[in-house]
């Protein structure tokens, strides 16, 4: 390390004015070539090691390169952080990086009122300004009269910054996010060294590279170091969170995390097959590093064969999982329909993104979840279940494998968008106390001397798991309707009814295996918030929020979509009104109504982003009011 | 799993419970009789094996095995069967396929699992027809073919199921027709030993919707003129006296009377020769079983299999970073604690 470490040591001059705050939501914005999510996943890393509660919200295009400074190319990265326990990643933002007009403009819909643009002032020039529509340079016309604007050559600044270090051509702008994380760092007193050793290690074989990034961060520090405008600076304490070791996680990492953990747990090893799709493939980029679990990861031609390998690898004997999002889904269906008449196990993750079609590839939506209880001919019914936030996938990954495996039967496991990229501090489980979901293949015959595939276990319904290799048990499964206990191909009505029952039965018998749905209640409350998936966090705040101001409201959260937990009935029967707020046109609320005939009220959002808490809040208000 | 020791079988020990529901006189009768009779000829406990199967009549195959299976969906038996092959090495994994449920639905799956070359035997019976649904045409119906649902003829070019696997990168490539049961086990034997996976096109007569599609190498007056032997290391002659001959004129093979070359010019067929291009020429010849055909191997080339490929990564990983833990990994981004 160079000598001007000591610069970043120093001990703030007496001029300097610290104050203390317990949050601050940050907006990193620019073009999608600026590098802002990288920013802002340093920024958050730095904080998490700080020890800060956070929660992320990454937005992004779907484009790789959508046209350099027009809105459509604006990408950005919120992160909260607070000295105290958070659940979103709040709704307005305090901060706002802009790294062009384009950005700015798109951005500063969701700043709070006097709020501070940190503005890279070179950007705003002529034809940025106009291709972001702005007529006038909003930094000098007088319209961010609202909001704290501080001016930074950031161009300039980096060029200057990396002059020595060896960089060329577009490398040299390139570092200037580094710039912007750099100043961020010292407005909010965060350390630079988790992000330096991370430079070092991540560009260890471009030298050169790295040096720009450091010297870049470097210089963004020290510019408001010595710049006065900046020297009223804020710090946020860590959070008083529960004791325990954490580790900052998005819901694609810990669910490929929890994939693994589930392949130890059922001492089977784990086979992934899977086509690329956004958001869901960062699960197979995870996975594909970890070889030395003995997974197989299984890039297939599409997504049919994707799930097709994996029906197989589970008539194998491999713990078999496949992953995508909507579209893949549904491409999936046929095969998944397979799985139910084999009864094998079988994992399928969705990664929920807004429909329909292609729809919006990067944007979050809980819309599949109808498409995941009924989307497949014939009567084919298989459990449902949603991780809530990011940490939360991996115990809901080990679940939904701990029932494909006992329940011999294709599980659908939903995230979305949100959980899979927004991250999160994650209280790192005890892996001794994982629960063991093995399941002993049958190594003899279990019927007079021969193997019959569809005798089931009484209680569970399930089948017995037979493996190629296993001598005396060669047996052949197929789609054709099959002779209950026998499972021989029969078109006798009778029996199909009767499959078609207990197919039916060993799902919904699954409820007396799941916890019970724990409410979060109030003394006096009349009014149940449930919800389920990534809506977690919105409305667990939003109840605090009311709680406050004296008012009373219950809240639950489902992770079993189906079957539904078995007290859920007895729960709804508790409450006067129902709110159920879904990024969706109200699919939970319509199996609610069904079920259990509850005139239960929607609170729906499709705009391809997170409930803010102020809006479930806002909703809650107005239903206690009427 | 437990050492298995190895038993010698009879035919009857791959046949099962299961009554066979081909119509009267099909051909998957003969093919079904060659492989169940290669299979109890094979040193391989039948535990090893594993039959995959999509749609159609030639997919109810596996129900008639007396080994592992599945019948599964439309064309995806090579998706299904790939999965098994990439878990299981230690299995021997066949596909059976026809040619609407392997050039149609399925097409996109069969040209993968050639080109990754995994451990999979996939027998394609073609018919030239749509069997279970009763009579339309196929991929590989010949363009003008009249029925059901091409009253006026089929406007579809067919495809060349050879020539469509030596382009799919197939190592493995071979027709054989279901009436000639000895030369369907040799070509199974050669697929068998294969280290990849192994096409083998099996013409076979539908004698209720396609009655005779391949006559002209099956009857007794025109096989002789029609049907060309490929044989490795041979020059590639036929006819009754051997009197046709095949050479390469510009790539492309051409008969000619073997009187009018010199017999160094004959072609001669080399199943091992690392480059397509002579076996793709040869596949050429006829597109579809009209006027001279060539069956037996066309390709057999030796190139690494898929599973064991990723079988080694997997040994290699452990290897270079040891047995994956658990504990090291969920801490590997960097952590915190607090107290």
């Amino acid at each position: 390390m160079s000598d001007d470490t000591a610069t970043l040591e120093a001990t703030p001059s007496p001029d300097i004015e610290i104050e203390e705050i317990d949050k601050v939501i940050i907006r990193f914005a620019g073009d999608s070539g600026d590098g802002m999510q990288l920013a802002g996943t340093r920024f958050t890393a730095d904080s998490a090691i700080f020890g800060n509660d956070l929660a992320t919200l990454p937005n992004f295009p779907a484009e790789i390169r959508a046209p350099a400074g027009t809105i459509p190319g604006v990408s950005s990265f919120q992160v909260q952080i607070a000295d105290f326990d958070i659940l979103t990643p709040g709704d307005e933002a305090d901060v706002l990086v802009a790294m062009n007009p384009a950005a700015l403009k798109a951005n500063l819909v969701d700043l709070r009122t006097g709020g501070m643009i940190i503005a890279n002032e070179e950007a705003f020039e002529e034809r940025n300004l106009a291709k972001a529509g702005f007529a006038a340079n909003p930094l000098e016309d007088g319209s961010l009269a609202g909001y704290r604007v501080f001016r930074v050559p950031m161009e300039r600044l980096t060029k200057e910054a990396v002059k020595e270090t060896g960089v060329t051509g577009r490398d040299v702008l390139r570092s200037k996010n580094f710039f912007a994380l750099g100043l961020v760092s010292w407005v909010f007193h965060r350390p630079l060294e988790t992000s330096i050793a991370w430079v070092e290690s991540k560009f260890a074989k471009r030298a050169e590279v790295a040096a720009a990034n450091i010297a870049s961060l470097r210089a963004g520090y020290n510019f408001g170091l010595t710049t006065e405008a900046f020297h009223h600076v804020y710090n946020i304490k860590p959070a008083k969170l529960a004791a325990g070791e954490y580790t900052n996680v998005t819901g694609n990492t810990a669910m490929a995390w929890g994939l693994l953990a589930a392949s130890q747990a059922a001492r089977l090893p784990l086979f992934y097959g899977t086509y690329p799709i956004t958001p869901a493939s960062d699960i197979l980029h995870e996975l594909a590093k970890h070889k030395n679990f003995g997974v197989r990861t299984f890039q297939a031609e599409d997504e049919i064969a994707g799930a097709g390998a994996a029906v197989g690898a589970a008539f194998a004997g491999h713990l078999a999982v496949t992953g995508t999002s909507g579209p893949g889904l549904a491409l999936k269906s046929e095969t998944i329909s397979l799985a139910i008449s084999l009864e094998l196990p079988l994992v399928v993750i969705d990664v929920q993104r807004a429909g329909p079609s292609t729809g919006l590839p990067t944007k979050v939506e809980q819309s599949d979840l109808l498409f995941s209880l009924y989307g497949r001919h014939g009567e084919a019914p298989l459990p449902v279940l949603a991780a809530r936030t990011a940490s939360d996938a991996f115990e809901a990954t080990i679940e939904a494998a701990r029932i494909a495996l006992k329940y011999m039967t294709p599980v659908i496991l939903l995230s979305d968008n949100y959980i899979a990229n927004g991250s999160e501090p994650w209280k790192l489980p005890d892996l001794d106390a994982l629960p063991d979901i093995s399941v002993p293949f049958l190594t003899e015959p279990n019927a007079d001397g021969r193997y019959v595939p569809y005798l089931r276990d009484p209680k569970t319904l399930a089948r017995q798991w037979a493996v190629p290799g296993t001598p005396g048990l060669e047996h052949r499964l197929g789609g054709l309707e099959k002779q209950e206990v026998v499972g021989n191909v029969s078109y006798d009505t009778n029996n199909h009814q009767l499959m078609t029952e207990l197919r039916d039965w060993k799902i919904r018998n699954i409820a007396n295996d799941i916890p019970a749905l724990e409410v979060d209640h109030d003394e006096g409350a009349e009014l149940l918030v449930l919800g389920w998936g990534s809506t977690f966090g919105a409305i667990r705040a939003a109840a605090k929020r009311v709680r406050k101001d004296g008012l009373s409201v219950a809240t639950a959260h489902l992770r079993y979509l189906n079957p539904f937990p078995a007290n859920l009935g007895d729960v709804l029967g508790r409450y006067r009104y129902i709110l159920i707020p879904e990024i969706n046109q109200g699919q939970l609320r319509k199996l609610i109504r069904a079920d259990f005939l509850v005139p239960a009220m929607g609170f729906n959002k499709v705009k391809g982003l997170p409930f803010h808490v102020s809006e479930v809040e806002n909703k809650i208000r107005e239903i206690l009011a009427s | 799993m437990t050492d298995t020791i190895t038993t010698k079988y009879t035919r009857a020990d791959f046949q099962t419970d299961q009554e066979v529901r081909w119509c009267p006189g099909c051909g998957d009768y003969t093919i079904l009789a060659a492989v169940q009779g290669f299979m109890a000829d094979l040193d391989l406990p039948k535990e090893q094996i594993v039959f995959v199967s999509g749609i159609g009549c030639s997919s109810r195959f596996p129900y008639y095995m007396n080994t592992y299976g599945i019948h599964s969906i439309h064309g995806r038996a090579p998706a299904i069967a790939s999965g098994i092959a990439v878990a299981r090495p230690d299995l021997s994994v066949w596909v059976v396929t026809g040619d609407g449920d392997g050039l149609s639905i399925g097409g996109n799956h069969l040209i993968h699992a050639l080109r990754r070359n995994m451990n999979l035997k996939i027998l394609l019976f073609n018919n030239q027809i749509y069997g279970l649904t009763k009579g339309q045409y196929s991929p590989t119906s010949e363009k003008g073919k009249r029925t059901k649902s091409s009253p006026a003829g089929s406007p579809d070019v067919p495809f060349n199921p050879v020539s469509l696997a030596l382009g799919a990168e197939a190592s493995f490539v071979a027709r054989t027709i279901d009436m000639d049961r000895k030369h369907t086990v040799d070509v199974l034997e050669k697929a068998y030993e294969h280290k990849g996976t192994a096409f083998i096109e099996i013409y076979q007569n539908c004698n209720v919707f396609n009655d005779k599609a391949f006559i002209e190498l099956t009857g007794k007056e025109t096989r002789l003129e029609n049907r060309i032997n490929l044989e490795h290391g041979q020059p590639v002659t036929f006819g009754a006296e051997g009197e046709h001959a095949v050479v390469l004129v510009d790539g492309a093979a051409k008969v000619v009377p073997t009187d009018s070359v010199a017999a160094e010019d004959i072609m001669v067929h080399d199943v091992h020769a690392p480059n397509p291009s002579a076996a793709f020429a040869l596949s050429r010849l006829s597109h579809g079983p009209y006027g001279p055909t060539p069956v037996g191997i066309f390709r057999d080339s030796v190139r690494s299999s898929y599973e064991q490929d990723v079988k080694q990564q997997l040994i290699d990983a452990q290897a270079k970073k040891g047995p994956g833990d658990l504990s090291k990994l969920i801490r590997s981004q960097g952590t915190w604690k607090v107290k």
